[in-house]
């Protein structure tokens, strides 16, 4: 079994928090597991992409090959059209729709989610009004881990138990806000 | 034995620790930054070893030769540009009799993702002929890291771990192994060894050479280094390097038929190895990342009957990062398609000043201030506010390396560009920035110098600049900049106005002046107020 997962969105977006969370609850569930990050200049506002692969025997690379990933898990809606050489032929791709518009030739937003929808298999998630109804609007990372959570080969469970673990420190307020904005984009995208 | 989860940054800290160190120093750089994160967080839990931030590469070499001095074990890290920052200290500790273990952690950037160029660390290794270890994975980053700390006792080197960034952040599984105690201090028994006066270092430069020899065949013998020969495999053989290994097994299973391969993770290169794979293959490919190194040297310069494929021949890319298409690329194997969006071109999205960065406010009063001048020069530096050389700001000329806005504004106003302004943040100013004032304050040089102190090093992730930035105006006034034009001013937008015309008004003045403005960091505000809670 190999699980590539192509992560996407913009610097700020929190796409470290979800790819750590998706990484320890593989590794809990006993796969390997290769998490590549990106630090430094692009998380100044500009395009992030991490590389997260999960897999039952050794990973060799640290990135994931071109038409391998199972799936692009993006934070906004742009992103998730950036690295689609990477996405296998079966591949799904899921994101959140709220724009971050901070460059000069954004395209116009419904063309983009149309265009988004015709793909083979994409998943378009209100990630933002999600998360804001479950009680924070700094949760929309935790929607997207939710409506990605059919796809990802670890029980819902697990994934539960580390949005518990890494929001803890954090008081219960916001770990019951976090764990909320998980099913309700487990439910979305139902 | 215990599994820990880490980034390859972490995993040459955590091995520092279990070696025995007993200090690191560094100057933060992407993507070196996280070895010294990791080991002061250590610090914090464990109570040592001591790990500290220093003014820069140079100073925190010198500080770990120190310790080496006294016997003990250190570690120095930086990103491949501050080797150059530090090649000073690093060439001459070559010929000193390395004592406590001394280990200099480089970690180079190809693809720059974060740099200024891609330069490869393997050829200062060379070039100050010390021992140079190239981990393939996280695993590799612990185990040569212990293992660096041995090696350079036991030859009196300095060892270099040259990491690249896909290592140094990407976080896997590492088994790790019991700690090691320091060792006691004890001071470097001859000084002479150490004091590199010409009739010293003469001596001590020739036991360097005469080394060389036990340092090669340590290296053919190296774990590091891995040979394997498939007897009827005699077409294409395949030398990898460090994290490229990684790229090449990706592949391997498609290839369909084993290749004779020879990893290197050791150098000095291991020459007998080299041979013995030659004599098998009548064509090479090397994989390696950065410059083509190990290709080169198998190239050399006469001709040879073995066909060498890699940068040099276009089979690989001669710039940026290697990926595992690339290599299958290079290995012949047909693209593996992924999906598409015909016509549809994704704009790109650069890195960008955050929304309400208080460098965007010194800008709007620079370039207003320099509206409609005919020749005006701006010369920038290393940190966030390079990012002010985009639209919409467009503020700045150039940018080469920390501290050259401000010797480059000085040559470009002595050859005659007016107004000549650098501009420069608090922690590159404290790195490499105070030298080149002090060139400006003897000529009494006609130019602006425009500090931004946002009170950190923000770029690499909010670091503490290494003195508090109140002292910043009193270093200034202390080298003699006139106080009449050394001013202080806040970067914020409700001070616009003034700012502009104080700007305005230093452009005019015929000599030195230095603008201070100051304004914290919105994203170190961010972090501290959610510390607090
Ligand atoms: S991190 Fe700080 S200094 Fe850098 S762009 Fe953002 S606000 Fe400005």
């Amino acid at each position: 079994m190999k699980f590539d997962i192509i992560l996407a969105g913009v610097g700020g977006q929190g796409v470290l928090s979800v790819s750590a969370i998706i990484a320890s609850s593989a590794l809990e569930e006993g796969l390997f597991v290769k998490q590549s990050e990106v630090h430094g200049m692009s998380q100044r506002g500009g395009a992030v992409l991490a590389h997260l692969r999960l897999a039952d025997a050794p990973i060799a690379s640290d990135l994931i090959p071109h038409g391998c990933a199972s799936l692009i898990l993006s934070m906004e809606p742009l992103e998730s059209l950036r690295y689609l050489n990477f996405l296998s032929p079966d591949g799904a791709v899921v994101t959140a729709i709220t724009p971050v518009q901070n460059i000069a030739d954004y395209p116009p937003l419904d063309e983009l989610l149309d265009r988004i929808g015709k793909l083979p298999r994409a998943r378009l998630v209100d990630g933002d009004r999600l998360a804001r109804d479950a009680g924070s609007a700094r949760a929309t990372n935790m929607v997207m881990v939710g409506a990605a959570s059919h796809d990802v080969p670890v029980p819902a469970a697990t994934l539960e138990r580390f949005i518990e673990k890494t929001f803890a420190p954090k008081g219960e307020k916001v770990v019951a806000t976090n764990l909320a904005a998980f099913r309700a984009g487990r439910e979305a995208a139902l | 034995m215990s599994d820990l989860v880490l980034l390859g940054d972490e995993a040459v800290a955590l091995a520092a620790v279990h070696a025995g160190m007993t200090a690191a120093y560094a100057y933060p750089g992407t993507p070196s930054t996280e070895i010294l994160e990791f080991l002061i967080r250590y610090q914090r839990r464990h109570g040592g070893p001591r790990a500290t931030w220093c003014a820069n590469e140079k100073t925190a070499y010198e500080a770990a030769l120190g310790v080496s001095f006294a016997g003990r074990r250190a570690l120095t890290a930086m990103k491949h540009v501050g080797l150059n920052v530090a090649a000073d200290p690093f060439m001459n500790s070559a010929l000193v009799s390395i004592h406590g273990g001394l280990v200099v952690v480089v970690a180079d950037d190809p693809g720059m993702h974060s740099s200024q160029n891609e330069q490869d660390s393997r050829y200062y290794a060379d070039f100050a002929r010390v021992i140079c270890l190239e981990p393939a994975n996280q695993q590799e980053a612990y185990d040569l890291t212990r293992e660096a700390f041995d090696l350079s006792e036991r030859f009196h080197l300095p060892v270099v771990v040259r990491l690249v960034t896909r290592l140094a952040h990407s976080r896997t599984s590492v088994r790790v192994g019991d700690a090691r105690a320091e060792n006691a201090v004890a001071k470097a028994p001859v000084s002479k060894e150490w004091t590199l006066l010409p009739g010293n270092a003469r001596v001590q430069w020739r036991a360097l050479i005469d080394r060389q020899p036990e340092v090669d065949a340590w290296s053919e013998q190296s774990g590091a280094n891995r040979l394997e020969l498939h007897e009827d495999a005699d077409d294409l053989g395949v030398i990898t390097t460090g994290i490229a290994r990684n790229y090449y097994v990706e592949n391997l299973e498609e290839i369909g038929r084993p290749l004779s391969h020879l990893h290197i993770g050791a150098y000095p290169i291991p020459v007998g190895l080299v041979r013995r794979l030659m004599r098998q293959v009548s064509r090479v490919l090397v994989l390696e990342e950065g410059y083509p190194y190990v290709e080169r040297l198998l190239r050399g310069l006469l001709p040879s009957d073995i066909e060498i494929l890699g940068k040099s021949t276009g089979t690989v890319p001669p710039d940026g990062e290697l990926t595992p298409d690339l290599v299958r690329h290079a290995l012949g194997l047909p693209e593996r398609p992924g999906q598409s969006m015909p016509g549809f071109q994704v704009p790109s999205r650069p890195p960008q000043l955050c929304a309400g960065c208080p460098h965007a406010d010194s800008f709007a009063a620079l370039t207003e201030a320099l509206d409609g001048m005919a020749t005006p020069v701006v010369a920038s530096d290393i940190g966030c506010y390079t990012l002010g050389a985009l639209p919409p700001y467009s503020a700045v000329d150039s940018c080469v390396c920390m501290g050259a806005s401000v010797g480059m504004a000085k040559g470009a106003s002595d050859a005659g560009l007016r107004p000549a302004v650098a501009v420069i943040g608090d922690s590159t100013f404290l790195h490499s920035g105070v030298t080149p004032l002090m060139d400006a304050v003897a000529a009494n040089t006609d130019m602006t110098l425009f500090i931004l102190d946002n009170e950190t090093t923000a770029m690499t992730g909010g670091q503490p600049t290494i003195l508090p930035p109140s002292r910043i105006e009193k270093l200034v006034l202390g080298l003699g900049v006139d106080p009449a034009h050394c001013h202080l001013i806040a970067a914020h937008h409700r001070q616009a106005e003034a700012n502009r015309a104080l700007v305005e008004r230093e452009l005019a003045y015929q000599g030195l002046s230095v603008i201070i403005a100051v304004r914290e960091c919105i994203e170190t505000l961010k972090t501290k107020k959610k510390a607090q809670g």
